[in-house]
């Protein structure tokens, strides 16, 4: 959600004024550019030059933009809105920030609490929980606290204190979002969206009630919901998901983790340092799947392996019932391959991590011919909604979980920001490879576009060479000096002209640093440049520093870097 | 260093890919020899860069006994760039570790052996204790460490663990509900870990966590149990030795037991003779009392007075390394052997001159847990100067004890015991007393040097206020 505001400039004084509305050493990133640049008179640039000096300040550069902007008069009468978004999430006020800042009548409608899935019950809460859990894994580690000199007596914890921190952290950040929309002069309209017809649509609670709004476009932004696979009957108890887990109601002697992905490892993560112990249970053959495997290996000797965790792998939980009359939860667990019953574990609690399914129901999506696919929408490249004879519907796109395209906060809101480019003329394609993923345990995990595998096998295809660099936080002086060595970053590139394919790194503030790589990848910004980028000393960021060092391109730098500033 | 390497090693490395595809493209497979029915292959140090030399094991995915298949992490190597997984290029058995964690080794060395089938994991065990590795076998070109494919005669009755049979009644409500009478252990995972990392066994353990489910302080629990029990063994510490003895069999030396039978055939070389000595404990029993609730142990007491009576006698913590020289130590470092499973090791106190009591034993407990799980680092057992090794708990009056190779002296402590004394006055009295017996190297540390090292001992174990200071 911060996506929209975070311009970075360096510093206004390198920055060439006198010159072209739009220097090219004025990097924003793709989009950014192409939305500052057409109309930016001087008085506005020196304004935003000097109000992007503080990060604090961004309840500022809100009013700035509004006063600048504003949510005017939609730009035809015959609609009540130019841009209507269903669903307050990341991906929507990403999205209707952007269309204000585009001149566009603005409305965005909610159902539940603005913010969505990330702010309310996923990536928000979590982070705090996982903030937590990583302070006690270093209180807890007598050896690490040892090495620095540091005596500690008995680290502990007060449950509800965790859970209060988690649900606080929620709310302010709903209240930041609801805030910057309401400064910009989106209209929040309270209740379910449902599409009626082309460019028509009706909000409310589903009652005599309801409104009937046309928009000139709309965006489908309604997210998605935990998945819960067939035969798992969830209590909300014992049997938990990502929802109940994060108000940490409690922690459990042992817990059966179901899927071993980012959902199923942060949580790991939490738990094992809150005292519980963790058994996952994984269908593929290998925990982690989805993780370069190199990466994965790696992550697994420093994240599972000396942790209180065991795993089953090849498996389904075909059935799970809450604990009930003083009986624990049982998981049936049955061969993922022949279906055959193998175990039958018994654990205090079972946290349901298998991914997440679509929220589209009741959207209406079927008066406008179009089918869902295991409950997605349907979208081209553009974001477009394609209908049940394949044709683009138009004026109607979906972003974010519902399209299933990439299910993280900021893809959703880089799509939406897309969306709102192609409405106000500007054909935009988003580069889905140049966003980053991150996996918030500790260390760190983090990663943007192709695995090894994907690499290879897109070069066997394409008949390019592939080339690996690796680079071991072992190396890394601020690292060492915070006794966290342990850690890779590697490359992925092609070494005949330099193009970055992947960047997996594993180790400290790991999804910190991959975004000198997702911006290099999304600029198409080549090694042989890259590595001339000076970095400060000490810092993590040389791990990437000397990575993209000790790739071997075959040319050399196409350009030089930038226009050189005398000082 | 040539890659050259690589390809003699039934080990490849993950990385670098390049090097990967072109062994894996490559088609060196296994010679077969054909007749032979089982191999043994070592398991070299990868080459895993251009410039390594030496790689560091940082720790073995895999323990001895365990299986493998073809392309599984084995063991990761720290080579002079990073740490990198090394992957088996073969299925079987991890049969022998020769070099551990922590160690380093050439490379081209062998750091472990791969036995073909589970029978033959003990023949590969006892090849490793006759051939034990040399670090300085780096040479670049010595041939004929390829693969070593070596013909052995299947041993005709592997010794075969006696399956437990488990007796579910006799656990009773302790089974847990989704046991299926006992037939099956509920065990939380970190219970399941501590008990393949301690090597004791599930079955037969009564657990107390919710349900009957066995928790990690049941597994300490029965290992307490095996560790106290000794001779008269519970029942659950029979089960935890799932290499229990059978009569009749030749058992293989494990790691250990090699070191041990290593060090003590090498002892024979140094001049040893000993000295004996009474020391009145009377006075060391009362303080002990007193400062045994703030978790002080009579071990770490013990350690600390003979620790300060080397700091008046540095011969007696010095050794002779090259039998040209005195080394006289600049630590004072006390090492106290302590009986594991199936072996014997001597956790360090470092420094023991110079920490104070309460930490000496906090200490010295972390040591012991250490040592059980069998985590002890190469530095916490192998930088003693002086030993000490105490079997009074047992009641043993007096032993003796062999020098172990590299250290000047080593102390026998017998049981301190109620003793009829005639005192100078002609008259009799009961005091606690106790006996020890100093095995020294006559080349550095004479007679004199320790009967006058004996006496400051005894000094200050019958008047111990400095202890606690």
């Amino acid at each position: 959600m911060q996506s929209a505001i975070s311009i970075s400039l360096s510093s206004p004084s390198t920055i060439p004024r006198s010159s072209a509305a739009c220097p090219r050493s004025l990097r924003f990133c793709g989009l950014r550019k192409e939305a500052f640049c057409p109309d930016a008179s001087p008085g506005a640039t020196s304004l935003r030059l000097t109000t992007l000096n503080s990060r604090s300040q961004h309840s500022n550069l809100n009013a700035v933009f509004a006063a600048l902007k504003g949510n005017g008069a939609p730009s035809s009468n015959a609609f009540d809105y130019d841009l209507v978004i269903i669903g307050a999430g990341v991906g929507g006020h990403g999205a209707a920030l952007h269309a204000v800042e585009k001149g566009l009548k603005t409305a965005i409608i909610e159902g539940d609490v603005v913010g969505g899935t990330c702010v309310n019950r996923g990536c928000v809460p979590s982070k705090a929980l996982l903030a937590v859990s990583g302070r006690m894994r270093e209180l807890q580690n007598e050896q690490h606290m040892k090495s620095f000199g540091l005596q500690v007596g008995a680290a502990g914890y007060d449950r509800q204190k965790v859970a209060d921190h988690a649900n606080n952290l929620a709310s302010k950040i709903r209240g930041n979002l609801t805030n910057s929309m309401k400064a910009l002069g989106v209209d929040i309209l309270t209740g379910f969206g449902t599409i009626l017809g082309p460019q028509k649509l009706k909000f409310g609670k589903g009652d005599s009630g309801d409104k009937i709004i046309t928009a000139k476009d709309i965006i489908v932004a309604t997210g998605s919901v935990p998945l819960v696979p067939k035969g798992i009957e969830v209590d909300g108890k014992t049997v938990i998901t990502s929802d109940h887990a994060l108000k940490l109601e409690f922690v459990p002697q042992w817990i059966a983790i179901v899927g071993s992905g980012y959902i199923g490892l942060e949580f790991s993560d939490v738990y094992t340092a809150l005292g519980s112990e963790v058994t996952f249970v994984e269908a593929l053959d290998q925990i982690m799947p989805g993780f370069d495997p190199e990466i994965g290996k790696l992550a697994q000797r420093v994240l599972v392996n000396p942790r209180k965790i065991d795993s089953y792998t090849g498996v389904f939980a075909s059935k799970i019932t809450p604990a009930k009359d003083g009986k624990p939860v049982q998981i049936e667990l049955i061969d993922a391959k022949t279906k055959e019953p193998k175990e039958t574990l018994e654990v205090d609690a079972a946290l349901i991590a298998t991914g997440r399914a679509p929220f589209t129901k009741g959207l209406g999506l079927e008066n406008i011919n179009v089918q869902t696919q295991r409950g997605f929408v349907p979208v081209d490249e553009r974001m477009r909604v394609i209908d049940a004879n394949g044709k683009l519907v138009p004026h109607l796109y979906c972003i974010g979980d519902a399209n299933g395209k990439m299910m993280l906060a900021h893809a959703a809101s880089a799509q939406g920001i897309s969306v709102v480019e192609q409405v106000t003329g500007n054909d935009h394609v988003l580069n889905h490879l140049s966003i980053p993923a991150a996996c918030f345990t500790h260390p760190e995990i983090s990663m943007v576009g192709l695995t090894e595998p994907q690499a290879r096998e897109k070069a066997e295809k394409e008949g390019f060479e592939v080339s690996i660099a690796k680079t071991s936080f072992k190396a890394n002086t601020k690292a060492l000096a915070e006794n966290e060595g342990e850690g890779m970053a590697k490359l992925i590139y092609r070494p005949d002209n330099g193009e970055i394919l992947g960047v997996h790194i594993f180790g400290l503030h790991a999804a910190d640093l991959i975004h000198e790589a997702s911006n290099a990848i999304a600029m198409g910004t080549r090694i042989q440049d890259i590595k001339f980028a000076v970095h400060a000393h000490p810092t993590l960021s040389e791990v990437l520093d000397e990575l993209f060092k000790s790739a071997k391109v075959k040319l050399s730098a196409s350009k030089t870097v930038a226009e050189p500033v005398p000082v | 260093m040539s890659h050259s390497h690589l390809l003699h090693t039934s080990f490849v490395p993950t990385a670098p890919p390049s090097l990967r595809r072109r062994i894996g493209g490559g088609s060196h497979l296994p010679r077969k020899p054909h007749l032979i029915q089982s191999k043994i292959r070592e398991i070299f140090m990868p080459a895993l860069s251009s410039t390594m030399t030496e790689g560091k094991i940082v720790s073995w995915v895999k323990s001895e006994g365990d299986k493998l298949a073809k392309g599984e992490s084995v063991v990761v190597v720290e080579s002079d760039k990073a740490d990198m997984d090394v992957e088996s290029f073969y299925d079987g058995y991890l049969a022998a570790i020769i070099v551990d964690e922590g160690l380093s080794a050439a490379v081209g060395s062998t750091i472990a052996l791969l036995a073909e089938t589970e029978e033959e994991i003990a023949l590969a065990q006892s090849k490793k204790s006759s051939s034990p590795a040399s670090p300085s076998a780096a040479g670049s070109n010595d041939a004929p460490v390829v693969l070593e494919e070596m013909p052995s005669p299947v041993p005709a009755s592997a010794p075969v663990v006696a399956s437990v049979s488990s007796n579910a009644g006799a656990v009773g409500s302790a089974v847990h509900p989704a046991s299926e009478g006992g037939k099956r252990v509920v065990a939380s995972p970190y219970a399941k870990k501590l008990a393949k990392d301690l090597g004791v066994d599930l079955k037969g353990i009564v657990g107390s966590g919710p349900n009957g489910r066995v928790v990690a302080k049941d597994v300490e629990a029965a290992l307490a149990a095996v560790n106290v029990g000794g001779g008269a063994a519970t029942t659950a510490a029979e089960v935890a030795k799932p290499s229990g003895v059978e009569l009749g069999s030749v058992v293989p030396f494990t790691t250990m037991q090699s070191a041990v039978s290593r060090n003590m055939v090498e002892s024979l070389a140094v001049p040893t003779f000993r000295v004996g000595y009474t020391f009145t404990t009377d006075a060391l029993d009362a303080l002990y009392k007193k400062i045994k609730s703030k978790g002080v142990t009579m071990t770490a007491l013990l350690a600390k007075a003979t620790a300060l009576a080397l700091v008046q006698h540095p011969v007696v913590n010095s050794s002779c390394r090259d039998g040209k020289s005195f080394t006289y130590n600049s630590h004072i470092n006390v090492a106290v052997a302590v009986a594991i499973d199936g072996g014997l090791i001597t956790p360090v106190l470092q420094d023991a001159d110079k920490i104070d009591i309460y930490s000496l034993s906090r200490k010295w407990k972390e040591l012991v847990d250490k040592a059980r799980a069998k985590q002890l680092q190469p530095q916490e057992y192998n930088l003693g100067t002086f030993t000490l090794s105490n079997l009074g708990m047992f009641g043993v009056d007096r032993f003796d004890a062999i020098l172990p190779p590299g250290t000047g002296a080593i102390m026998a402590v017998g049981a301190s015991e109620p003793t009829l004394v005639g005192t100078k006055d002609g008259r009799i009295g009961l005091k606690t007393q106790m006996q020890v017996n100093v095995t020294a190297d006559h080349r550095v540390i004479y007679g004199a040097d320790l009967a006058a090292f004996l006496q400051t001992l005894a000094k200050i174990i019958e008047d111990p206020k400095d202890l606690t200071l």
